[in-house]
């Protein structure tokens, strides 16, 4: 008995998506449609159509690295909700040394402009996590508003300085062509870059598992006062989890770049970061889970065009359908409080800022109310 | 600690039937008191917070609860101020049963709380604090008025307070009296305050009593938590000890005296029980030269402390919850800075050393006094935590990459040395006993062959085997020649194990003496802060 209501409380995320698809079917059927069909053709369209698959791939690299940019803190029991900005950087970042760094061989060369790339989302994470660590300053908040601040500088970079001489919309030149990334699946745009997403999951994943790293990392978020007896840093493990967390997500901008738009655009994104969240919570955490949590996100994005051309329901009700998948994972997590990953976050959180108080403690008395035991 | 010690309760009391005590004493007819609790009990889980809590107050009088941490009366105070319900049991306040549903009702029946935390927001004002949370006010504050009324209640207690000062601005002190002068505005006639000298220096202590006096004089009824022997004698009027959810005795503080206190509150009667054996000891191993190191809250809590424990030696280390042990044992394992001050183990200076230098290349194990917080993580596996302090080092972690079968088999080994009682290595911790979880710990800390180990607290909460067990672990490392620093708070067992005995108080090491010369009168005196003849 016990193991079926583990599996159904494992299962959470599938029955979100079932309740987000049953409630957008109701969508579909006041828009006048068929949802079978119309569900059958958004299928179809995202993941048995060979272009269309393509299509899906395109779309999941981004996702994928954003939610493993928001996967890793998160084990520390740290929320980066950065990954929007740092991919603008990342973009940024790589997109200079794809344009004015002297060409070089081709493989080198776009190694170079990733490493770039990953750098500058590291850099732009780097910030809110040495104001977390050392003075105790909210990263959800801090993480939040460096988004808006690269949308911005990005746009204004590519409006300005870095613009294409006589382009009638804001964006870069185009990189050079041994930058292009590697096709995966002949005549689609289907890039290498999935397939570089997909393997840092999956080492994510073995890291999580049997990696001197994972420990340390759950041990922090779970028990940061043990973590100091067992001789760790939190204040480190803060640092570098929100470092390759920004790297992950830099690359995402990077690939977009490399492997997809072959130009820096003015607001390109459009919320892959944040959708990122949406892929770690699907997942429950599990690096693994979130590739095809990010899989069934960008199915949908990609799905939605096809869905409209063959039974004529507009694009929005496909927005609807992730709206409600949000809402409905946001409603599982509430019954994961106690037992999954994601409900013991709030704690872990919790336990870092105590154990962040413990050296200096300055001032802190005033500003967290009746923190001491509430057993007796 | 579960066996039932009536019987040595009494004795040591001296006999007082403390329940019928009535602290207004002299008074011509029999008032009800302010405040009467009868029987409260409150459990979590398996655990009894309170256990038939009963003791009357009478108004205008200071009373205070004392206890150790985890005696109680934290339970007992968030019943009074409405934050948990109790399971059973009364509550009367001027005689009448009062349900104090939240702390609303609370203040509603007169009743208001200082937590140990201020509820204050830093940036406002005094007087918009006060104001802040008060009932029927619309949207606006009508700051101005309250202004003045509260300038004119903070001169008549003497308090100094402009309201219009951000409460960032104060210092420690004075936000405590806004806390206060909070609750006065509110018209509350009970005061409960949580550990309040907690965040106090010394110089700032006495003024607050004053406080406190001009408050009692006002016919306040102050209720005071605390677990330091000489505050109570120096402000309370009638004192409850609470042990284990239950109230040990009720006593004007008149009646009694800080060593009957101390000996009420740390358990029963002493009873000598000769586990010592004869037994060589070494050179010095541990050495500790005038150290001296500030709490979490930055707040002096070592104060040049000096002692040294040789190889094959247990030095015990008594005192009253709060006195700075936890610091001691925290500067020595490494989780502490010291502030000024050495540490030498084996000749050799460690103050630099982490924490992981000095657990495996310098071989000090420390047992933490909390296990739940600093020993374990719960949420691991057994075998996860019998790593937990060597989780980077072969043969468990090769490559960044952790060897789940040297993981499994040191746990199996481990379990089986040390007779842990569990289902299987891959549970959760939290699942096991308390003495299971110390067994894993003493396992965990003993096994590297340590050449100085710090137990803090090693039995606390524990059933008589498991206690048995512990001392046994201590004196077989004692036996290998092993410098031992054995901190507790039940002098029982610490003399029972010692060889020497200090003990600490408010932050420095008193009266280090031989175990043949303590008695557990002088330790008790001590503890109390009475410097010894």
């Amino acid at each position: 008995m016990a193991q079926v209501v583990r599996l159904l409380f494992a299962l959470k995320s599938v029955w979100a998506v079932l309740a987000a698809l049953v409630c957008g079917s109701f969508l579909i059927m006041l828009a006048g449609s068929d949802p079978i069909a119309a569900y059958t053709a958004l299928f179809h369209g995202a993941f048995v159509d060979y272009w269309g698959f393509a299509a899906t791939l395109v779309k999941t690299c981004p996702l994928l690295l954003a939610g493993l940019a928001v996967v890793l803190p998160l084990r520390a029991g740290l929320f980066n909700i950065g990954g929007e900005g740092q991919i603008y950087i990342g973009a940024l970042f790589a997109t200079i040394v794809a344009l004015y760094v002297p060409e070089l061989p081709g493989p080198i060369h776009i190694a170079l402009a990733s490493i770039a790339g990953a750098i500058g989302g590291a850099l732009w994470a780097l910030l809110p996590a040495i104001l977390k660590a050392y003075q105790r300053i909210n990263e959800i908040i801090v993480t939040l508003l460096m988004n808006f601040v690269a949308l911005h500088f990005v746009s204004f970079v590519v409006s300005g300085p870095m613009m294409e001489e006589g382009a009638p919309y804001p964006y870069s030149p185009e990189i050079p062509l041994g930058l292009f990334l590697p096709h995966i699946l002949p005549r689609t745009d289907a890039h290498l870059g999935v397939v570089i997403a997909v393997v840092f999951a999956l080492i994510l994943y073995v890291v999580f598992r049997r990696g001197v790293a994972g420990y340390t990392l759950s041990t922090v978020g779970e028990n940061p006062h043990a973590a100091r007896y067992a001789g760790m840093s939190v204040e480190r493990h803060i640092i570098v989890s929100f470092l390759v967390a920004g790297a992950f997500a830099g690359l995402a901008g990077t690939f977009e770049v490399l492997g997809h738009r072959y130009r820096l655009f003015h607001a390109f994104s459009q919320g892959y970061g944040y959708d990122g969240i949406v892929v770690a919570f699907l997942a429950n955490l599990n690096p693994l889970f979130a590739i095809v949590s990010a899989l069934f996100l960008a199915g949908l994005r990609s799905g939605a065009n096809v869905m409209q051309r063959a039974v004529g329901v507009q694009v929005t009700v496909v927005e609807a359908i992730q709206g409600l998948v949000i809402i409905f994972v946001a409603i599982s997590l509430a019954f994961r409080y106690r037992a999954g990953a994601v409900g013991q976050f709030l704690a872990r959180r919790a336990a870092v800022e105590a154990a962040l108080d413990k050296p200096g403690g300055d001032g802190a008395a005033l500003d967290k109310p009746g923190a001491g035991g509430a057993a007796p | 600690m579960t066996d039932d010690r009536k019987g040595a309760a009494a004795g040591a009391s001296g006999g007082t039937p403390a329940r019928r005590a009535s602290p207004s004493g002299a008074a011509g007819g029999t008032p009800a008191p302010k405040l009467a609790l009868e029987g409260i009990e409150k459990s979590f889980g398996a655990l009894k917070a309170n256990d038939g809590v009963t003791f009357a107050v009478a108004a205008g009088t200071v009373h205070s609860i004392l206890g150790e941490n985890g005696a109680g009366k934290s339970t007992l105070m968030n019943i009074l101020y409405g934050l948990y319900q109790p399971d059973s049991g009364r509550i009367l306040i001027d005689g009448r049963e009062v349900r104090i549903t939240d702390p609303r009702a609370a203040l509603e029946h007169g009743i208001g709380m200082v937590h140990q935390h201020f509820m204050l927001v830093p940036t406002l004002t005094v007087v918009e604090n006060v104001v802040l949370g008060m009932k029927g006010q619309g949207l606006r504050l009508p700051v101005r008025e309250h202004a003045a009324r509260l300038a004119e209640l903070s001169a008549s207690f003497g308090f100094d307070i402009d309201p219009h000062e951000p409460v960032a601005q104060l210092p420690i002190g004075k936000q405590q009296r806004v806390e206060i002068l909070k609750l006065l505005y509110n018209n509350a006639d009970i005061l409960i305050l949580d550990e309040p000298t907690s965040v106090l220096t010394p110089t700032e202590t006495e003024p607050f009593f004053d406080v406190l006096r001009r408050l009692k004089a006002s016919g306040k009824t102050i209720l005071f938590i605390t677990h330091k022997l000489e505050e109570v004698m120096a402000i309370a009027d009638t004192v409850t000890v609470m042990q284990l959810g239950r109230v040990k005795t009720t006593v004007r503080t008149a009646d009694t005296n800080p060593v009957k206190l101390a000996r009420e509150m740390v358990g029963r009667d002493v009873i000598f029980q000769v586990r010592r054996t004869a037994h060589a000891t070494g050179d010095t191993m541990l050495e500790i030269d005038r150290v001296s190191a500030a709490s979490d809250r930055g707040l002096p809590a070592l104060d040049a402390v000096s002692l040294s424990v040789r190889a094959g030696e247990v030095f015990g280390i008594a005192g009253v919850d709060g006195n700075g042990q936890r610091e001691l044992a925290e500067v020595i394992a490494g989780l502490q800075p010291v502030t000024a001050g050495t540490i030498r183990v084996g000749g050799v200076d460690i103050n630099t050393a982490s924490v992981s230098e000095r657990a495996h290349d310098l071989g000090i194990a420390y047992v933490p006094e909390d296990r739940h917080r600093d020993g374990l993580v719960l949420s691991h596996s057994v075998a996860q935590n019998m790593m937990l302090r060597s989780y980077n080092r072969p043969p468990f972690a090769r490559y960044g990459f952790h060897d789940a079968g040297a993981i499994r088999r040191h746990a199996e080994t481990l379990v089986k040395a040390y007779d842990i009682r569990l289902q299987s290595i891959d549970q959760e911790i939290r699942y096991l006993s308390g003495g299971n979880q110390q067994k894993v710990i003493l396992a965990r800390e003993l096994e590297g062959s340590p050449r100085v180990v710090v137990a803090a607290q090693a039995t606390k909460g524990l059933d008589v085997g498991a206690i048995e067990f512990v001392q046994k672990q201590i004196l077989e490392q004692r036996d290998r020649g092993v410098a031992v620093l054995y901190i507790s708070t039940e002098l029982e067992h610490l003399m029972d194990i010692a060889d020497r005995i200090g003990v600490m108080f408010r932050g420095r090491l008193t009266g280090v003496m031989r175990i043949e010369e303590a008695t557990s009168e002088s330790l008790g005196l001590l503890m109390a802060g009475v410097e010894a003849a």
